[in-house]
Formats: C-alpha cells, sequence, structure tokens
C-alpha cells in the first residue's frame, strides 16, 4: 500500500479525478451564462435597452462564433423577437440554466460520492485482506478491537475526502486567484496588500494547524487504545469477577476517559484560538484598504469606484481561501489517519497473495510426502526454544503418538506443522517442497490441525461444523431475473473496487471432502461424525431444551404431541408412571409451583412476566373471587417463617441459598421485619404491597420440594377453580400474551422437552431427568422422529465463539469439525483437553477406527494429554526439552521403561 | 412425609444425633426427598460419589462386585435412620458398594457440597463423623487381624 494517501487516490482513482475535472470545467460555461442572464433582463426588456420604440426587436439566440482560420461561422441565426417575447425568452433561459446547473451539481456529486464509496470499500477489503496474510506472530500484537475500530471508523473519513482530493484545490485556488487578480488589476498597491496578508493566513494558519493535527493524532490513538480496552474488559469479565478487579478497571478506563478530555480539550482551545486569528486576519484587510485605500485616494492616486471594485472583489476572496485552507486541513488530517492506519496493516512476511489463491481443486496434485521437519527450531516470544533442531519425518499413513510434558516440544512441533506458528529457522517440508509456500489450497486440505483452544464462528451448531469444507464458491448460485441483475451489479462494482467477486450465496460446501455427494446426505455425515466425539446426546439435549414455531414447524409439532401418548405408555411399561405426573386441566399438578398451577400456561410477553402476574387486575380478582388470597397470604407467611428460621443464620453467600427458590438472601432481612410487623395480624391488616409481598411466595411452593405441609386438598381443589375461571373469563386483550397449556396442543413458548412431557418431573426419582432423557430418546427413535428433533439440535445457535457450549463440548465439536474433513493429515494437538478421562480415551479411539474406516489410510500425529492411549498408535515420539528423547514403535518404548516415568 | 417429620428421623441416624434441630431442618430442607422401589439401584459400585443418603423408611442391601467379575455379594443390610454412600463423598473415591432398596425406600439424597459444607459450618457434626468412621476402621481393623491369624492357622 502506498504511503502517501494522495499517491493512493491517484493511483487508483486517476482516470475519474481527470474526469470529474471536465464535467466541472463544462459546467462553469452554463454556471457563468447563468450570472449573465440576469443582468440582460434588467437591462433589455425592463429598463427597456435596445427596445426604445413600441415595435422595435432584438435578435435572440445568435450562436455564430469566430472560428480561427475559418472565420464567422453562423451556426443558429437567431429570432427577432419584441420586448415582451425578449423578457419570457431570457427568463425561461435562466430557467433553463438553472436547473442545467443543478443536474450538473447532482451528477458531479453522486460522482464523487460514488468516487469515495468505492475507494473506501477498496482500503476496507485491502486492510482485511490483509489481517487474513499477517503473519502468526501479529496475532499476538494486535488487539482484535483496535484492528476493527481501524477497518471501520478510521478509514471511513478518506471516502469522504477522495471526492475533493483533486477537485477542490483546483476549483478554489482558481477562484482565489482570479479574484486577486481583478484586485491587481483595480491597483498595485491594494493587490500587494491583500497578497501580504492572504500569504500570511496561508503561512500562519497552516503551521498553527499542525498542532491541531498532532493533538487529532493522539485522539485519534487514545480512542482506538478505549476501544481495545472496552473489548478487554468484556473478553476477561470473568477474570475481573474472579478476582475482584473491576474497580482497578473503572480506573484505568476513568484515566483514559481524562487523557482522551485533555486531549480534547487542548484540541478545542487551539481550535478556536486559530479560528480567531483567522478571523482577525481576514477582518485586517479591508482595515488596510480602508485606511490605506482611502489616503491613496485622498491624495488623488486611486479613484473611489476602483476603491469600492476593490473591496466589493475582496469579499469574494476570504470565502475560497478559508474553504482551502480547511482543504488543507481535512487533507492532512486524512493523510495521517491513513499513515497511522496503513502503518499497522503493513508488516514484513506477510502471507503472499498466491499462496491463498481461490482454487476449487487441490492444486499441483496435492501434497508430497512424507511431511517432515528438517533441522526445524521454533521459539517462543521470550526467544526460548519451544524444538530445537528437530529433524523428524512422518510417512503417509502412520499412526504417530507424541507423548511428552507440555512445554517440552510436542505441542510446538505440531504447530509447526499445522502452519501455527512459523520456524524460527529450518522448515517443515511436504516432499521437497516448504509447506509455508505451498498454497493454502493444498496445505488448509491435506493437513487438518486441531489444537484445544478451539474457535467458533457465531452461527449455528451445523455451521460451525461444516465451516472446515467452504474453501471455494463450488457450485454457483442461481437467480431469477431480478437476482441475476443485481448479482452482475455486484461483480461489477466488486471490480471497480478491486475486491474479488466472490458469491457467499454459492455452495461452498466441498461435499467430496465430506464424503457426502449431496446436500442431502450431509446431515447423516455430519450426525456420524458427532456420534463418534460423543456429542450427539449433547446436541438432542440441546434440541430438547430449544424452542420451536409450531407454524414454521408444523408436522414436528403434531409429532410431538403424539409423543405425549407414547411417552406415557413408555413409561408405564418401565414402571415409572410416577416419574411424570401430567398437566390435567381438571387436577392440581402437585409437582409444579402454586403459581403454575393457578396459571396453567405460560405468559407471553411481559404483561405476566414473573412478579407483574400479582400485579394484574384480571387476574387479582379471580384470586379475591375464590378467597384464595386469604389462604395463600396465610401459606406465604408460613412459607416466610420456614425461610427466616431456615435461613436467617447463614451468610449470603452460602451455597444453601440455591435450595431457597422463592426469595434470595437479600430478601432475609426484608422479610424478617415484615414477619414482625403482621404478627399475629390478618390479612385485612397488611397493606397492598406486604400482601403481594408475601403472596409472591406461595406462587414458587411444591409441596413435594419444599414440604413445609401446606397444601391441603381443600386448598387444591379452590386453585384449580381458580384456574378454570381464570382462563374462562380471560378478557380479550389478555388472550393474546397467554398460551394454556391444552393436551391437544403445541406450547409454543416452552421447549421441546416440556412439550413431550406435558407435565412435571416428579422430585421423588434421584435420577429422574437422566431416565426421562433415555426414555424420550428411544421413543423419538421409535417413532422415526429422531433425525427431526436433532436437527433442531443442529440449528442452534452457538453464541459468539461458541459460548453458549461447554468447554468439553467445545473441544468436541472441534474435532468433530475437523472429522468433517478428508485429509491426508490429521494433526491433534491436545484436542480434548478439557474432557474428562474415560470420554477422552473412549473417542480417541472411535476417531481412529473412524478415520481407518474411510479407506484413505490417512496419517494422524496426535499430542497425547496422557500416556494411557499410546498402545493406540504405530509409532511414539516423546519429546523433552525440546529435542526427540525416543522414538519407536510403543512395544520398543514399553520395553525400555519409557512410559513408567 | 413432611419435613418436620424428616428432621425426626435424622435425629435418629447416630451420625446426626448429636446435631441442633434447626441445623437437622435445614439439611432436609435443602436434601431431596427421593424413592425408591424394591430392586431399584440407589447407587452402583464405581459411579463417582456424588451425594449420600439417609434410609428414612425400608431396607437396602449392600452388594460387592465378586472378585471373579460375574455376580455381586451382599455384604450388609441398611435399615431406616442409617446413613449409605458418605465415604465416597468424604474421600472423593468412587462408590466403593452397589446399594439396592429390598423393599420400598424413602430416602433423603444429600449432596456432596451440601454435605461438606454443613461439615465445615458445624465442626460438632465433623466430630460425630470422625467418630463414627474410626469406630468402623478399629471394627474393620479387628477383623482383618482376626482374618489374618486365622489365615496363618490355616496355612
Amino acid at each position: 500500500m502506498e504511503i502517501k494517501l494522495s499517491r493512493y487516490i491517484w493511483t487508483h482513482t486517476r482516470k475519474q479525478q481527470l474526469w470529474i475535472l471536465v464535467i466541472i470545467a463544462l459546467s462553469m460555461i452554463p454556471y457563468f451564462m447563468s450570472f449573465d442572464v440576469p443582468k440582460r433582463i434588467v437591462n433589455g426588456p425592463i429598463q427597456g435597452q435596445g427596445f426604445e420604440t413600441a415595435d422595435a426587436t432584438q435578435l435572440f439566440g445568435r450562436f455564430a462564433p469566430d472560428i480561427p482560420f475559418i472565420g464567422e461561422t453562423v451556426l443558429f441565426a437567431g429570432v427577432d423577437l419584441d420586448r415582451l417575447s425578449t423578457l419570457y425568452a431570457l427568463s425561461f433561459t435562466f430557467l433553463l440554466l438553472v436547473i442545467i446547473n443543478g443536474l450538473f451539481k447532482l451528477y458531479i456529486n453522486t460522482y464523487k460520492g460514488r468516487l469515495g464509496e468505492r475507494l473506501l470499500r477498496r482500503i476496507r477489503f485491502e486492510l482485511v485482506d490483509r489481517v487474513l496474510r499477517f503473519p502468526p506472530r501479529m496475532f499476538k500484537q494486535v488487539k482484535p478491537a483496535e484492528i476493527a475500530t481501524m477497518v471501520k471508523d478510521e478509514v471511513e473519513p478518506i471516502g469522504g475526502f477522495t471526492g475533493d482530493a483533486f477537485v477542490q484545490p483546483a476549483l478554489l485556488g482558481g477562484q482565489a486567484l482570479t479574484a486577486l487578480a481583478f484586485i491587481f488589476v483595480q491597483n498595485m498597491w491594494l493587490g500587494m496588500i491583500t497578497a501580504f496578508m492572504v500569504s500570511i493566513q496561508a503561512l500562519i494558519i497552516p503551521k498553527m494547524r499542525k498542532r491541531l493535527l498532532v493533538l487529532g493524532r493522539e485522539r485519534q490513538l487514545t480512542a482506538r487504545q478505549l476501544s481495545g480496552r472496552v473489548s478487554e474488559i468484556v473478553e476477561g469479565i470473568n477474570t475481573i469477577h474472579a478476582y475482584d478487579t473491576s474497580n482497578y478497571e473503572r480506573a484505568d478506563v476513568t484515566s483514559r476517559l481524562g487523557r482522551i478530555f485533555r486531549i480534547r480539550y487542548d484540541l478545542y482551545q487551539w481550535k478556536f484560538l486559530v479560528k480567531f486569528i483567522n478571523n482577525f486576519l481576514a477582518s485586517v484587510t479591508p482595515f488596510l484598504f480602508y485606511i490605506v485605500g482611502g489616503y491613496l485616494a485622498l491624495n488623488g492616486q486611486l479613484d473611489i469606484g476602483q476603491l469600492v471594485a476593490v473591496i466589493a472583489a475582496y469579499k469574494d476572496l476570504p470565502g475560497p481561501l478559508k474553504e482551502l485552507i480547511d482543504w488543507d486541513q481535512t487533507r492532512q488530517d486524512v493523510q495521517i489517519k491513513y499513515v497511522q492506519v496503513v502503518g499497522q496493516f503493513v508488516v514484513d512476511d506477510m502471507v503472499e497473495p498466491s499462496v491463498q489463491a481461490v482454487s476449487g481443486d487441490i492444486p499441483n496434485g496435492g501434497l508430497k510426502h512424507p511431511l517432515a521437519a528438517v533441522n526445524l527450531t521454533v521459539v517462543d516470544d521470550s526467544g526460548a526454544k519451544l524444538v530445537d533442531r528437530v529433524n523428524l519425518q512422518v510417512n503417509s499413513g502412520e499412526k504417530v503418538g507424541i507423548i511428552g510434558n507440555s512445554a517440552d516440544g510436542g505441542e510446538a512441533f505440531v504447530e509447526a506443522l499445522g502452519r501455527i506458528v512459523r520456524p524460527e529457522s529450518g522448515r517443515v517440508t511436504a516432499g521437497e517442497d516448504d509447506i509455508l509456500s505451498l498454497p493454502e489450497a493444498v496445505t488448509g486440505r491435506a493437513i487438518t490441525y486441531v489444537s484445544s483452544d478451539p474457535y467458533f464462528f457465531s452461527g449455528t451448531l451445523a455451521d460451525n461444523l461444516i465451516y472446515g469444507l467452504k474453501h471455494a464458491p463450488l457450485k454457483p448460485a442461481e437467480y431469477d431475473e431480478k437476482g441475476l441483475e443485481s448479482r452482475r451489479f455486484d461483480i461489477l462494482e466488486a471490480g471497480l473496487s478491486g475486491n474479488p467477486d466472490f458469491d457467499i450465496f454459492d455452495d461452498w460446501v466441498d461435499y467430496g471432502t465430506a464424503i457426502a455427494t449431496s446436500p442431502e446426505e450431509l446431515p447423516a455425515t455430519m450426525s456420524a461424525v458427532l456420534e463418534s466425539v460423543q456429542l450427539s446426546k449433547d446436541v438432542l439435549d440441546l434440541a430438547l431444551r430449544s424452542k420451536i414455531d409450531p407454524e414454521q414447524n408444523g408436522l414436528l409439532a403434531e409429532g410431538l404431541i403424539g409423543m405425549r401418548g407414547a411417552l406415557r405408555e413408555a413409561l408405564e411399561k418401565e414402571g415409572l408412571s410416577n416419574l411424570v405426573v401430567a398437566f390435567e386441566p381438571n387436577s392440581y399438578n402437585a409437582e409444579a409451583t402454586v403459581g403454575e398451577n393457578l396459571l396453567f400456561g405460560n405468559a407471553i410477553d411481559a404483561v405476566f412476566a414473573d412478579g407483574a402476574i400479582s400485579d394484574n387486575a384480571y387476574f387479582r380478582k379471580v384470586i379475591t373471587n375464590h378467597q384464595l388470597h386469604k389462604s395463600l397470604f396465610k401459606m406465604g407467611y408460613e412459607i416466610a417463617e420456614n425461610a427466616i428460621e431456615l435461613f436467617s443464620d447463614l451468610p449470603p453467600d452460602h451455597p444453601f441459598f440455591q435450595q431457597l427458590t422463592f426469595m434470595n438472601s437479600d430478601d432475609i432481612p426484608t422479610y424478617q421485619a415484615l414477619l414482625q410487623k403482621l404478627k399475629g395480624k390478618t390479612i385485612e391488616d397488611a397493606t397492598e404491597k406486604q400482601r403481594i409481598a408475601i403472596i409472591k411466595l406461595s406462587f414458587a411452593y411444591v409441596e413435594p420440594r419444599h414440604r413445609f405441609g401446606l397444601l391441603t386438598d381443600e386448598l387444591m381443589q379452590s386453585i384449580v377453580a381458580a384456574r378454570q375461571e381464570f382462563h374462562a373469563n380471560m378478557p380479550e386483550e389478555m388472550r393474546g400474551s397467554f398460551e394454556r397449556y391444552d393436551p391437544e396442543r403445541y406450547i409454543a413458548s416452552a421447549s421441546i422437552m416440556d412439550n413431550v412431557l406435558f407435565g412435571r418431573l416428579s422430585n421423588r426419582y434421584a435420577d429422574g431427568a437422566e431416565q426421562i432423557n433415555s426414555i424420550v430418546t428411544k421413543i423419538l427413535d421409535h417413532l422415526g422422529m429422531y433425525n427431526d428433533v436433532f436437527s433442531v439440535g443442529m440449528d442452534y445457535d452457538i453464541g459468539t465463539s461458541g459460548r453458549r457450549l461447554t468447554i468439553a463440548q467445545r473441544q468436541k465439536l472441534n474435532l468433530a469439525r475437523a472429522l468433517m474433513r478428508q485429509s491426508e493429515y490429521y494433526i491433534f494437538n491436545k484436542p480434548l483437553a478439557s474432557v474428562d478421562q474415560r470420554a477422552q480415551e473412549q473417542i480417541v479411539r472411535t476417531v481412529l477406527t473412524k478415520l481407518d474406516s474411510n479407506g484413505t489410510n490417512p496419517s494422524v500425529i496426535w499430542v497425547l494429554s496422557q500416556t494411557g492411549l499410546a498402545p493406540e498408535f504405530d509409532r511414539i515420539i516423546k519429546f523433552d526439552r525440546g529435542k526427540v528423547a525416543e522414538d519407536g514403535s510403543y512395544d520398543k518404548l514399553a520395553s525400555q521403561n519409557v512410559f513408567d516415568k | 412425609m413432611l419435613l418436620k417429620d424428616e428432621v425426626q428421623m435424622l435425629r435418629r441416624v447416630p451420625l446426626l444425633a448429636g446435631i441442633d434441630q434447626t441445623k437437622l431442618k435445614l439439611l432436609a430442607f435443602t436434601s431431596d426427598r427421593v424413592s425408591f422401589a424394591p430392586g431399584e439401584v440407589l447407587f452402583n459400585q464405581g459411579d463417582p460419589g456424588d451425594a449420600a443418603y439417609v434410609i428414612l423408611t425400608g431396607k437396602a442391601d449392600i452388594l460387592v462386585n465378586s472378585s471373579n467379575g460375574d455376580g455381586q455379594i451382599r455384604v450388609a443390610e441398611v435399615e431406616q435412620n442409617s446413613l449409605v454412600g458418605e465415604i465416597a463423598i468424604l474421600c472423593d473415591v468412587s462408590r466403593t458398594a452397589t446399594v439396592q432398596a429390598s423393599t420400598p425406600v424413602e430416602a433423603l439424597r444429600i449432596r456432596k457440597d451440601h454435605f461438606v459444607k454443613m461439615l465445615t459450618d458445624y465442626p460438632e457434626m465433623t466430630i460425630e463423623v470422625m467418630r463414627v468412621l474410626a469406630d468402623r476402621l478399629s471394627q474393620t481393623t479387628t477383623e482383618l487381624t482376626e482374618a489374618r491369624s486365622l489365615a496363618k492357622h490355616s496355612n
């Protein structure tokens, strides 16, 4: 990238800049003509010049330019018009000129705007393209948010400046020079004075503004760092909480903001000082005109008319001059921003563009064998040697296990193979080729590298699973007439801004590598892969906890309603019919809360949200109708008493508070005080607020769970009766925000699992949740609905960097993403470090078998967290302090007691 | 059965006998009430230990896997008011035996973290637990000595 912005703009927009200059020059013709016409209207038809007699006519519109060598050429002879017709003709000419000027302006502004946007698009793309080609070490230094700010915000003004980069100085400079020349023509001395003052202005002001620019640069840097810090705070929020350093962060942020404030305040002071001086200089010139010009006029060296003309002409000078100075300021400002940004993006040893060239097939016959490290040395940031002159060779089809303590070199070695770090010296070769010079289309497909620190892109689980298959647009997207047109426009514009014209809507998935020949086969491949890393159950759980829209998934919702019956039967058969207590419109569900039993449905919006229900007038009316407010108040009071008795001695952060579902530790003192006030009183004595506070407690009560013995049969009956009335007479405007539990209908506001259960799990079974999960899975399988529900889990949004999954799930998904691809080398760098040992062993065995069963016999290089799995591998390499300590078959190493240490 | 009845039952568990009633109520409240049908397993030998159980009603068999790997040997029976499964949650080992209900069993399931928290909060309970464990250890030691001397004799 060019270091000077003006050169960058000129290189990429030369033709357009010249074109726009030509257009502006052309636009000057109607512009000046429009100055001339009013004068002619006033002098001619209105004041009657040339129309001295009543029937006098004037020739209008004669166009006969005097062309050199040819002489006068009559292009338009003109027409004779009388006074009134001339007025009309001239007035319409004026209107026409106004329209033409307007159209010119429209064209020029649009053109400049588009020019700027294209350049902005070009710069932004170029910056992101550079990020994609940064050498690995760069990413240890830069903060993501800073890069993002630079790409997004800091280059923005460059776009606006582009259109004016060359046009503005040409235009304004011309105007200023014209005015200056006019003054010179009137009077030499006054001209000299003006020129002198103007040059002072032109020299001093930019000098003073230099400081403004320096401050501006500081402001840019500090603002960028602030955004970097803010993103660090967001990313490190758990660490901040864990170590109680939030106030340290506050201090850091406030000191940064203070710095920004000081810079900005400084900036304002200078800015307005410069403005003052500028205005002063501009007004001093007329003062000199009056005093010098007046003196000259009094001495008869200058006539009054000339003086007036000079002062009038001077009025036209400061405008363009000021704009020109402003333009220069913008130019410097933008130039600084540009240099600042580009400086961050110009790095040595960037990946060559040819290495990342897009390619549908694997070019040059693919990767050559074997994969080898030649005198490989890898160092960490401090310069310590992680891998020290290692020579190793991994043949095609070999299964290699790498052992050794962490930081003994095994991890760094495979990181070099996976191109995550670059060798300090030596190289990694495939056959004869250095893998760093091979196209990524070869290395990125033939070698699959998996680390223990997975990264996922926000999107669904399925999107992330097939991410490793999207190398190139393989099958063009199909467009209708309109889509095709917009696609053509996109291609054209992409070309004009120097962007590639890849289409994100093409099918990028390389089904061949996924061992699926068509999009239809992909789900089967995906679920097989998820099964092999033991993630299927998790995905199904995610699905069961998801909500679906029954409008869109009509069939599935229908099937799930059907499952309610099947589940009851299955439970009966297993002798577990008490495991789930079903919702029945006419009876009390003992395993559900009192509140749930009253509402017997889900609130869809805030009208009913947790606390809000107790404020709902209709709901309260129903409660009162059934005298429930009294019994619920009594119940709430007893719950409060029990809770205070049990928990008042405990410190607020005690883990037992998790069991207390109806209040939290902060509420204890409040309720303690409330109980004292209400002691021995009835509901009538309590205020509205107190009533609500007490009754609210009763809503969360579940008899079998809390076991205070507060629910009588009578109370349960009146709750059911209240429920029925609540449903029957519900006002129209509330119906939209309430979804009743109906055995025949799908509850859109509840999860799939809750819909299938249509009841509550009994508290009396120790592992009820697991039991019900396995039964539901069985039934889903049996009814052929497993895949449909599973695909709901595949659509689960895993969140930013996959944070909605646990670390173990992320590592499994990371491994699954790698297994989706067919590669010649699989490099696993402790991919399952956070998975428990037993599952880890099982997964490693399954994965090895699975890779073998593909028929391609790929090589596997696996850095193991523990030696227990070593017998699964053909060859074991043990690293010790950066060097290969042992290398051989398992049996050979076992006989040397390598594993006993 | 209500919380207050459970508290009465808990008081009869030797390990918890010396503990203040309100603390017992808290322990009962924070525990889950679970029931098992005859033949159902409270936990299996080898499982990670995540909870201890107080048998409120019913009986359960304690089974260990036989050394040749086929079948289980019944080594003891536990009844009402006994605590089972506390070893695994105290010293982080997997379950040393299987406990299977022989009659319908009602039990309180005390989660590991809650149990440990109770121990740290109430030293009198810890001492009680220690005493019971020491009792068992001395008993086991006596039995082991006897078994050894028997073995010597038969040699």
